[in-house]
């Protein structure tokens, strides 16, 4: 079994426990955020491990890319701390386990990783994104949600398996290398936490961001500026990829929109609240869906963009009772091109 | 019986009467395991006058009366066992009053559950009936005879026979009967404070005379609506789950339910629980307060509320259920049976494992659950048991698995529901003999001819 990659020591020697300090959900004082390293360190249990919601937010503070959120999932599992009910683990852990039902289909580039989202087909469509082939379903989903369920053992135990159906059924028969991940969670999976955990990826991940800016500017004479004004809804596995975030500015550029200025965006993005549901931190969870949507409201946006299917379905409809039109990033762009 | 044709004809013309080979097919039998019947005669009535001196002319010749709703027993109650005439009631549909201000309705015998819904949506929005989970082509009087249940029988007031407000009824001997405040006055706002006779025509599977006319309560509507799904992996604790849930007085609807597909609910319970309400904020008070009933169990880890999915929770709200119906299609060929039994709260985990037991011992698929019913006194626990009605094996097993659950719901102190000749012989061999004393008796009184619906609620000959 692979082990976490996570330096005792840098974490040791951490003057500024940015990943607890910064946190969103906790308000632990300097000394008592250096208790809660070292209790972390030593794997012992502490407020922490019931006190994490799971936003994923500390991978992106820590200043040494050390993984405290991975390791907070680690010991959250090791000493048999659940974030969510019991039967919901099991069951959801049944629901997304791999069925064993791929069809093969010959596959082309560019190959668009659709995760578990089967009904989000629709969205690979138009000029930008309908020559590109698209796998989705649970025999190739990256499982990283399990980080919420404390369960990186179920992620370990996945992933080969999906990398490797990913592999035999569409890619090497297609002579295909790099795989487009249209939802974060995939890209964050392969690019973050698959080294993180010293595991190999047999093809090159390519972020939705990153293949949308190069199509758009493939079709830059198509495009009819939009003139929109979007609150961007940033998802918890984008903090795995902060690199990212930057495209969505590029994205909104080539298409007339504009990123209204938001509390809760970039590195103070708020969680949508999906998950705490799960967790049954209820009145939290309908806290984040209020701030999120107030602060929406309040940045003068028109349009609440998202990228992450379950952040959608999750603020959408709140969303649009509150007057702002929800819409996929890939949706946005679309539009742009008038498909 | 060319004159009794004849006279049929005469009463309700000769589009109304049939005693074609195939409509007497079709007549003779429902889509449970029950053996087919054979009518002589399929009658379909427009009017009071008319089930009237049907029921004149079928007792003057001592041939036998079914009356029949929309067919969907499942447990053959509608099937004629000794013959004569079915009674479908289909025609006499009409909705008769709606009563915004005093909440009840109206309606004609043959009303359909879907007609009565869509009426109330499209002339009456802010109010509705308790709907059961039934096709929709299921009646209003048919349901209440059967003692049914339904979407608001755990907040409004318990079995849609305890929701009628008045009756009208054509007797065995042909006199026709209003009860309730309708007897006395022209308003069917009660059955109370009169000595309440409508309990002689309900429950008795049309054995005491011919519903005609029902007065039924409504409930108000509210705009906003909701579904709480409580998952639990422990069915001993669901009767406290389901107790600590019903206190709350927030639940409008609460269903137990298990199943073995899909795969990630094997195993578990789950305990949907539908919140309504006017506005966002009361809906908010209303789930919180749902929420912290069951929060020992949420603290402990043992059972939560699981995140549904937009589309999941639709299906969910919808009324009635499409689940069962699609459920009833696993198998494929056309068969589905039905088992329900009205048991305590507290004899579900019991339940369970019999149904279980019983399934695996028939060899046959099943879904089980439980709706509450009247806040918490009692729950209509109900056996799913799907099967290819061409496949003569099937149906002997879930037969067998049918006679067993009704014995296990006798066994843990339940008493099976709308249930079939078999089973209503189990029940009474249980019953106080003084009390099937007192049944025969105000049947042979009602029913002197012995022409109504014969074959049920008889002691074995």
């Amino acid at each position: 079994m692979t082990e976490l990659r996570w330096n005792p020591e840098i974490c040791a020697a951490c003057e500024t426990v940015d990943c607890l300090e910064k946190c969103q959900y906790v308000r632990y004082s300097p000394e008592q955020a250096r208790g809660e390293r070292d209790r972390l360190i030593r794997g012992e249990e502490t407020a922490i491990l019931t006190d994490c919601v799971t936003c994923y937010a500390c991978e992106e503070y820590c200043p040494h890319h050390n993984h405290p959120f991975y390791l907070i999932v680690e010991r959250q599992e090791e000493l048999g701390i659940h974030p969510v009910p019991k039967p919901i683990e099991k069951s959801q852990v049944l629901m997304m386990g791999p069925k064993g039902r791929i069809v093969p289909e010959a596959v082309r580039a560019p190959v668009i990783n659709l995760c578990y989202f089967p009904m989000m087909k629709g969205a690979i469509r138009g000029r930008l994104l309908g020559d590109a082939s698209v796998i989705v379903g649970s025999d190739i989903f990256c499982n990283l949600m399990f980080l919420h369920f404390a369960r990186n053992s179920t992620i370990r135990e996945r992933l080969p398996l999906m990398m490797r159906n990913i592999m035999t059924h569409y890619l090497t028969p297609g002579g295909v290398d790099e795989l487009v991940c249209y939802h974060d969670e995939c890209y964050g999976t392969y690019t973050s936490w698959a080294p993180a955990f010293g595991i190999d990826v047999p093809f090159r991940p390519v972020h939705l961001f990153d293949f949308l800016n190069r199509r758009l500017e493939a079709h830059a004479g198509e495009i009819k500026p939009l003139g929109l004004k979007a609150a961007y809804q940033r998802p918890c596995s984008n903090r795995l990829c902060p690199e990212t975030d930057a495209w969505v500015d590029a994205i909104f550029e080539k298409i007339g929109v504009e990123r209204t200025e938001r509390e809760f965006d970039h590195g103070n993005a708020l969680c949508c609240g999906g998950v705490m549901e799960a967790q049954q931190r209820f009145d939290l969870a309908e806290s984040n869906r209020e701030r999120n949507i107030a602060d929406m409201k309040a940045s003068g946006a028109t349009v609440a963009a998202f990228n992450c299917p379950f952040c959608f379905f999750t603020l959408a409809e709140k969303a649009a009772q509150a007057g702002l039109m929800p819409v996929m990033m890939s949706d946005l762009c679309h539009m742009a091109l008038g498909d | 019986m060319n004159d009794i044709h004849d006279e049929l004809v005469r009463i309700v013309g000769a589009a109304y009467v049939s005693r074609a080979e195939e409509e007497l097919y079709i007549y003779g039998r429902d889509q449970g395991v029950q053996p087919p019947g054979r009518p002589d005669y399929v009658v379909l009535p427009a009017t009071t006058e008319e089930v009237r001196r049907i029921v004149l002319l079928a007792g003057e010749n001592g041939v036998p009366v079914v009356p029949m709703g929309g067919g969907l027993v499942l447990s053959g109650l509608s099937v004629p066992l000794k013959g004569g005439i079915v009674l479908d009631m289909k025609r006499m549909n009409r909705i008769l009053e709606v009563n915004e201000l005093s909440h009840y309705c109206v309606v004609e015998a043959g009303t359909s559950q879907g007609a009565l819904q869509a009426y109330l949506a499209r002339r009456h929005p802010a109010l509705k009936h308790s709907v059961p989970d039934a096709p929709p082509t299921a009646t209003i009087a048919g349901n209440v005879a059967i003692h049914g249940s339904g979407h608001l029988s755990q907040s409004e007031g318990g079995f849609h026979s305890e929701m009628v407000t008045g009756l009208e009824v054509v007797l065995p001997t042909g006199e026709v009967c209003r009860l309730g405040s309708c007897s006395t006055v022209d308003k069917w706002f009660s059955r109370a404070p009169l000595p309440d006779l409508a309990g002689l025509f309900l429950g008795w599977n049309g054995t005491t005379g011919v519903i005609t006319k029902v007065g039924l309560k409504l409930f108000p509507s509210f705009p906003l609506k909701d579904v709480l799904m409580f998952m639990t992996e422990d069915i001993d604790a669901v009767p406290e789950v389901i107790s600590r849930i019903v206190s709350t007085e927030m639940g409008e609807d609460i269903n137990f339910f298990v199943t073995p597909k899909p795969a990630y609910f094997d195993g578990f319970q789950m305990t949907n629980v539908h919140v309504t309400a006017r506005t966002p904020r009361e809906m908010k008070l209303r789930q919180a307060l749902v929420r912290e009933s069951v929060q020992p169990y949420l603290d402990r880890k043992e059972a939560g509320f699981l995140p549904l999915p937009a589309h999941m929770k639709g299906n969910l709200l919808a009324a009635p259920q499409k689940s069962l119906s699609e459920f009833a299609d696993i198998r494929k060929g056309g068969g589905f049976e039905y088992v329900g039994s009205i048991m305590p709260v507290e004899s579900i985990p019991g339940a369970y494992r019999a149904g279980l037991e019983i399934a695996a011992r028939n060899g046959v698929t099943y879904s089980m659950g439980a709706r509450v019913v009247g806040r918490g006194h009692a729950v209509m626990f109900y056996y799913a048991f799907p099967f290819n009605r061409a496949d003569e094996g099937e149906i002997l097993q879930v037969r067998h698995a049918l006679e067993a659950a009704n014995r296990a719901a006798l066994d843990l102190g339940g008493i099976p529901w709308k249930t079939e000749v078999a089973g209503q012989r189990m029940i009474l061999a249980r019953m106080d003999p003084a009390t099937v004393a007192l049944m025969e008796r105000l049947r042979a009184l009602l029913d002197p001819h012995g022409i109504m619906n014969p074959g049920n609620w008889e002691v074995a000959p």
